[in-house]
């Protein structure tokens, strides 16, 4: 009897397992709560009717959350998940260390050879495709229009960090409430720090030389601290040591921000006249350089990756494949419109004349196109990553490193005391991660 | 149990209990008014009272967005899952370190507080690797455990204090009559012990709805509760904070129901023990 | 006065609560020492081995530690007689004759409906933001500057969110321990001319000790752990000004993903909430019993 039943219970299981009823092919897939993927969500009828024998779970959380768990679940074997979202931050060190299933055998109409170059090769390590982009995003910045008439300026499309520090004293009025600046001061590796080392790297600083010494008393990052402290200070917001990337967006929206510099992705919710009564003064820039060859912007794009724990690779690529070809985007287009096209992934995508109508696709693409993940500093450094440094280490580094940054800004160091704390803590933490030897 | 008191003295007592109760409860308040306002009505400044925005369209897209009735039920199941859970297995000990307290009663009271200690931070890979080891990872009584076992301590305690309001004498007078332990315990000790069983339960339920770290560390898709919920809101491309205060409107609201109607049974129950 | 019976039946009573709580302690507890003295970095699984005391080390040579201690036991103890004193104060009042007691009681409870990130994010965003709170506002209304609560009150502000989430368990379990008391009590001593003053000394605060006493050390416990609320608002800063000893070991264990360090944290954690727990019991515990 029990006999009978167990075997009936195997072919079942089998039976499950091989093409005939695949029916139920239930993949688990995590996600950051963006707008994009949620619209995603609400399109999913259209990956149902072509693959009706697979079964998406969703998994979607407020980014911290998401990163927390994704990372506790893959670095423990744990195997929740069948596809992930993950960041170009995780994505070359993940790949690096086998988590993740190689994506190169997607099928031709995924067209692989249609991807941003930029974007395609922070997703990239040793030749192996480890994630597809979802989407993708720099940074750039965006101003007030009827500010800038007013206080008598216009802001070139590439603008200089000198025009921007003259730009923002010209347009700061704190009576009215208007702040010539917004910046993240938000300590964290992915608010404060992702900004400031994208700022490093257009004044000619970097986070480690080809020895991996640290780089914080050199004097290209003192030029780098001081104008930032000097600039929120003067011109930004009241509190900005605690502002981030949320803090800064609603400032934006609400006016108050005259000029700001930011994700690019937010150029959607700016140019919204349900979000912002200002929306159409919106202006758009390219980061600013300091003449040395590099911009301030930086490079990310949410990927899905497939855990190599995964039980389900098949349908996880299917779904991936779904998800981020030509026909999503088509797709997004046809019931949205071209605005909430998930942007910065696919080259075809800007050739389209419809999307480079928008009034920020052509900068979103050059700014994406501006940064180089493998080359991002003026001077030679030894590792990958624009806004960040794609170790393991970096993200706790990168932190505290943020935290007394962000402390100098609120006024309780001295750029030179901060700088050379960071420095000594860097020291110390590469060399007890026998980075320095 | 009622003193008399002048009505003039009522008034003033009232009028200071309503502006202090209004006072603590006002960011409730505001989160209930924000989440029916539009996202940029929510952040204007100054704020906006009367002439806001008013709108019902963040409750449709919260709604819409995401399968609140399930995480709802997991919510309700964990919750008061593991209070029950707990009451079953506490009220036994509380009741015998109140009334027949030993040397080491106190010393074994405050370990089991004790238990509490560890940030949970640093059990997080602990944890979680025992969660996926026993395969209680994302399963409804594996919160419910993994809750139970946190808030016991707490439940105890609480049981505790209110057993030990109960006089003893009343007990010598129910044993002096003859009634054995188990008599003892069903008509006289649990008449006047449900006021503090009630008051205990509620305070656990709410402990455990609100959990928001491990709910989240532990779940997937199949056990996780409203704190789960409630975190895939603070959407990072635009305004969230009225989506995000309708989401903990809608998170908030069956809680406030439970307190509201369980009042009613606590002020009877708590004058029932009064009177004796 | 107990039978030998009934203590065996008692310790029966007892045991199946020690029994699981010391599992749910002690299998943790030995995982995390175990993982205390290791090399253990989630994201460098090629590098491991033995630590020694490195991790331990690293808190009490970081820079930080002694002030993530000082705030864990400022926000601890302010919280702690905040929710007290206003606790107190609140359940008296309630606890009058007054109109619409149900009603009251649960607008004052109402906090703790709230879940704890949510109402971080609420306070730091709709209230004490410096350009969009309603305390901003307020100040702008009455011609002040707005006050830049999380630059430079960090500490403060963590304690006032926390404050107004813990005041309902405080009030509540006050407001409970406050109704058994007799009135008849009360009201003899008010008509021998007792002061309130004194009414509330020499009565209502001996009635009191024991509800105080739970609420301190349960709230202690709790508090000694709190990140969450941190973490939301002032993320530590700026600087370290408002870093706490859970809050360092989130860092490290979420952010760093380090989980040698956050274990040897952890540890550090339990020894230091045990020496708060033991002059508590010492202060305080013989208020337990009676």
């Amino acid at each position: 009897m029990t006999m009978t039943l167990r075997a009936l219970l195997g072919a079942t299981a089998l039976l499950t397992l091989s093409g005939a009823a695949m029916a139920e092919t239930t993949i688990t897939v995590a996600t950051v709560n963006n707008g994009d993927m949620i619209r995603m969500q609400g399109l999913m009828d259209d990956f149902y009717a072509k693959h009706p024998d697979i079964k998406v779970e969703w998994v979607t959380l407020e980014e911290n959350v998401l990163r927390q768990n994704v990372t506790t679940d893959i670095a423990t074997g744990g195997g929740q998940y069948d596809v992930l979202t993950i960041g170009t931050y995780e994505v070359p060190i993940w790949g690096k260390l086998g988590w993740l299933e190689s994506l190169n055998d997607l099928p031709a109409d995924y067209d692989v050879d249609d991807l941003l170059p930029a974007i395609r090769g922070g997703l990239t390590v040793d030749g192996n495709l480890y994630a597809s982009p979802f989407y993708g995003e720099s940074s750039f910045v965006n101003y007030r229009k009827d500010l800038a008439e007013k206080a008598g300026i216009t802001i070139s499309e590439t603008p200089t960090w000198d025009e921007i520090k003259a730009a923002a004293a010209a347009m700061t009025d704190t009576e009215a409430g208007i702040y010539g600046i917004c910046l993240r001061g938000k300590a964290g590796w992915g608010e404060n720090m992702a900004f400031l080392t994208t700022m490093a790297n257009s004044y000619g600083a970097r986070w480690f030389d080809e020895n991996w010494m640290p780089q914080f008393d050199q004097p290209e990052w003192k030029a780098v601290m001081t104008d930032y402290v000097e600039m929120l200070t003067k011109y930004g917001p009241p509190g900005a040591s605690n502002n981030g990337y949320n803090e800064n967006l609603t400032l934006s929206l609400q006016g108050k921000c005259a000029m700001r510099m930011d994700a690019t992705v937010s150029a959607g919710a700016l140019t919204d006249p349900k979000q912002s009564e200002f929306a159409g003064q919106v202006g758009f820039a390219l980061a600013p350089d300091a003449g040395l060859g590099k911009r301030a912007n930086w490079l990310w794009a949410w990927s899905l990756a497939i855990p190599a724990s995964s039980d389900a690779k098949e349908a996880s690529k299917t779904f991936i494949n779904w998800a981020t070809n030509k026909d999503y985007l088509a797709l997004v287009a046809s019931k949205e419109g071209w605005a909430n096209v998930p942007p910065g992934t696919r080259t075809s995508l800007y050739a389209n004349p419809e999307y480079a109508a928008l009034p920020f696709a052509k900068l979103t693409i050059d700014s994406i196109n501006a940064a180089d993940p493998t080359n991002p500093a003026v001077k030679p450094v030894p590792y990958v990553g624009v806004q960040f440094v794609a170790i393991p280490e970096f993200a706790g580094l990168a932190t505290s490193v943020g935290e007394i940054f962000s402390a100098a800004l609120a006024g309780q160091k001295t750029v030179d005391e901060a700088l050379a704390e960071a420095q000594a803590l860097s020291v110390e933490e590469m060399t007890a991660a026998g980075y320095i030897k | 149990m009622a003193r008399k008191v002048s009505t003039r003295r009522k008034l003033a007592f009232t009028a200071a209990a309503w502006a202090v109760a209004l006072i603590i409860f006002f960011p409730v308040l505001w989160t209930i008014l924000t989440s029916f306002k539009t996202e940029a009505s929510a952040v204007a400044s100054p704020p906006e009272f009367l002439g806001a925005d008013w709108t019902l369209e963040n409750y449709v897209e919260v709604w819409g967005r995401s399968d609140y009735p399930r995480f709802f039920w997991n919510s309700v199941v964990i919750s008061v899952g593991s209070t029950l859970l707990g009451l079953l297995i506490a009220i036994p000990a509380a009741w015998s370190m109140a009334f027949v307290p030993g040397k080491r009663t106190k010393d074994l009271l405050m370990w089991m507080l004790s238990t509490k200690m560890m940030p949970a931070a640093a059990v997080l890979i602990p944890m979680y690797l025992l969660f996926q080891w026993t395969g209680l990872f994302d399963t409804r009584i594996g919160l419910v455990l993994a809750l139970m076992l946190m808030n016991l301590p707490v439940i105890v305690w609480m049981l505790y204090t209110y057993f030990k309001e109960i006089p003893g004498e009343i007990l010598e007078a129910a044993r002096m009559d003859g009634a054995n332990l188990r008599n003892e315990i069903i008509y006289v000790l649990t008449p006047m012990a449900i006021p503090g069983i009630a008051s205990t339960m509620l305070l656990n339920i709410i402990l455990a709805w609100n959990e928001a770290f491990w709910t989240i560390t532990l779940t997937t898709v199949d056990a996780a509760p409203l704190s789960a919920f409630i975190a895939s809101f603070s959407a990072p491309q635009g305004l969230f904070y009225a989506k995000l205060s309708a989401a903990s409107t809608m998170a908030i609201a069956p809680i406030l129901i439970l307190g509201w109607f369980s009042q009613k049974q606590l002020v009877r129950g708590l004058t029932f023990g009064a009177v004796k | 006065m107990a039978t030998q019976s009934s203590r065996a039946a008692a310790r029966l009573m007892v045991a199946p609560s020690v029994i699981v709580l010391f599992i749910w302690m002690i299998v943790p507890l030995a995982m995390t020492i175990w993982f205390s003295f290791r090399i253990y970095r989630l994201l460098s699984p090629d590098r491991t081995g033995w630590a020694g005391f490195r991790n331990y080390a690293w808190f009490f040579n970081s820079p930080d530690f002694w002030l993530a201690i000082s705030n864990t036991l400022l926000l601890v103890g302010g919280v702690l007689v905040i929710t007290i004193v206003l606790g107190v104060l609140i359940a008296l009042l309630i606890d009058q004759p007054v109109w619409g007691q149900g009603p009251l009681r649960i607008l004052v409870i109402s906090p703790f409906f709230v879940m704890p990130p949510v109402a971080a994010s609420i306070w730091e965003n709709l209230f004490l933001h410096p350009q969009n709170g309603l305390f901003a506002a307020a100040a702008i209304g009455v011609g002040a500057q707005p006050i830049l609560f999380m630059e430079s009150y960090p500490m403060a502000s963590v304690i006032l969110i926390v404050s107004w989430e813990w005041l309902p368990f405080a009030t509540l379990i006050l407001l409970t321990a406050l109704q058994s008391l007799s009135s008849e009590q009360l009201e003899a001593a008010e008509m021998d001319g007792a002061s309130a003053v004194n009414r509330f000394r020499y009565i209502v605060l001996p009635h009191l000790i024991r509800a105080i006493t739970v609420v301190v050390l349960i709230q202690t416990i709790f508090l000694l752990g709190i990140f969450g609320e941190i973490f939301t608002t002032t993320q530590g800063g700026p600087g370290s000004a408002s870093t706490t000893l859970p809050y360092m070991i989130y860092k490290q264990a979420v952010i760093a993903k380090d989980i040698g360090r956050a274990a040897a944290g952890g540890i550090i954690a339990v020894i230091l909430a045990n020496i708060v727990a033991y002059f508590l019991m010492r202060s305080m515990g013989k208020h337990l019993d009676a």
